[in-house]
């Protein structure tokens, strides 16, 4: 059943989304490919709109692709389904090992999972820049122009530290008149 | 008795409006929201001392999912157990849930609208360049010496000619920081599993992330 599938992948992502929004990208393209819930470009959008939305990406691309799928109740159980192994992870964390984090294995496995994770966000930009990979696609204006976009809003976060909302804002009236 | 439910359940609401609230307010994410919950939880209300800040800060950073997530289950958990939990991060994501869900509905109508479509595509610029921003912050605390780059370097290259399941890097990942770590010590190597600051002291230790 189409709920139960939504639930269960974002289930499993919730579990794995260690560092955030954006290596989760990697894995819910992987998982919406297998099951066919959305098209590569419907993905895409759906990621561009969840970064112009306050709150994790992560868990705004679940509730996009869960409604496209199946309406409003799937954004329930997509939604539901990457929120919970958060809610039961932290409160198993405060119930139990309660100072985890200054432990050798928590430590050394994080060594291991950064850059893996690295490793998954670049993917994700690739993909995300490069939607389709064909010689034709790749030397044109579109992707020239967004390339620069990026260029442009990367610079703008990791130096000028400038609000999101604001490079979202400029980067439309750059699309407007760029495209 | 009457009245220890009727406290628990002002509780409940109490924590339910104070995430909801938080919720919208966090664009860029992150630690943008961690200033806001500390604010609002530490400094307001004096739910809880500096000492409990920071290890809500160390557990909403490593435990899987959103750090908002994380640090108001976190928060919920210690003031209501299982029920407060509940209810600080149903009030945390129900306000983004509904903007993202009224968004896309306004977006639907308007995505054959050629000037919508060309704003989308810069904004699509943008995020590119927050994902962009988001692999450059990690690779920094992530990429401490030549194993860390080469794990990097070479689950970026398996992702790419392989097309493996994600999920299953992050496990393998987990499995082999543990691995080259006791490996090294064996060997009798210095092992440094975090970047460290000029003072010798580790930074924060959580995973930086964005949005």
């Amino acid at each position: 059943m189409l709920l139960w599938q939504l639930f269960v992948s974002f289930l499993k992502i919730g579990f794995m989304s260690f560092g955030g929004g954006y290596a989760v990208i990697s894995m819910i393209q992987y998982e919406t490919n297998r099951f066919g819930w959305v098209s590569g470009e419907e993905l895409r959008q759906a990621v561009s709109l969840s970064g112009m939305s306050p709150g994790s990406i992560a868990t705004n691309s679940a509730t996009l692709i869960g409604y496209r799928a199946a309406g409003l109740p799937g954004a329930i159980a997509a939604t539901t389904g990457i929120v919970l192994p958060s809610l039961i992870v932290v409160i198993l964390i405060a119930a139990c090992f309660y100072r985890l984090h200054s432990s050798f294995w928590v430590k050394s496995s994080f060594y291991g999972l950064r850059p893996i994770i690295t490793g998954l966000i670049v993917y994700a930009a690739i993909h995300f820049g490069f939607p389709d990979r064909s010689a034709g696609a790749i030397f044109n204006w579109t992707t020239f122009a967004t390339l620069l976009i990026g260029a442009a809003s990367f610079a703008a976060v990791t130096k000028y530290k400038i609000h999101p909302l604001k490079i979202l804002f400029l980067s439309a009236c750059a699309g407007i008149i760029l495209f | 008795m009457e009245n220890k439910i009727t406290q628990k359940l002002l509780l409940l609401g109490e924590l339910f409006w104070v995430f909801f609230k938080i919720g919208p307010s966090t664009f860029g994410g992150g630690y943008a929201m961690m200033a806001v919950i500390e604010q609002e939880v530490a400094g307001k209300r004096k739910w809880m001392d500096e000492s409990e800040m920071s290890d809500l800060l160390s557990i909403a950073g490593s435990a899987p999912g959103g750090v908002g997530v994380n640090a108001s289950a976190f928060i919920g958990y210690r003031l209501g157990k299982i029920p407060g939990a509940a209810a600080a991060v149903l009030g945390i994501t129900l306000p983004t849930f509904l903007i993202v869900y009224v968004l896309s509905f306004f977006y639907s109508y308007l995505q054959e609208v050629p000037k919508v479509q060309a704003a989308m595509k810069g904004i699509n610029g943008a995020v590119l360049g927050f994902i962009g921003a988001a692999a450059y912050r990690m690779a920094k605390s992530a990429l401490v010496d030549w194993s860390t780059l080469a794990a990097a370097a070479g689950s970026l290259a398996v992702l790419l000619l392989t097309g493996w399941n994600p999920i299953f890097m992050i496990l393998a990942g987990l499995g082999l920081g543990i691995i080259i770590v006791r490996a090294k010590k064996w060997l009798g190597l210095k092992v440094v599993t975090e970047k460290t600051s000029s003072s010798g002291q580790a930074e924060t230790g959580v995973i930086e992330y964005y949005i």
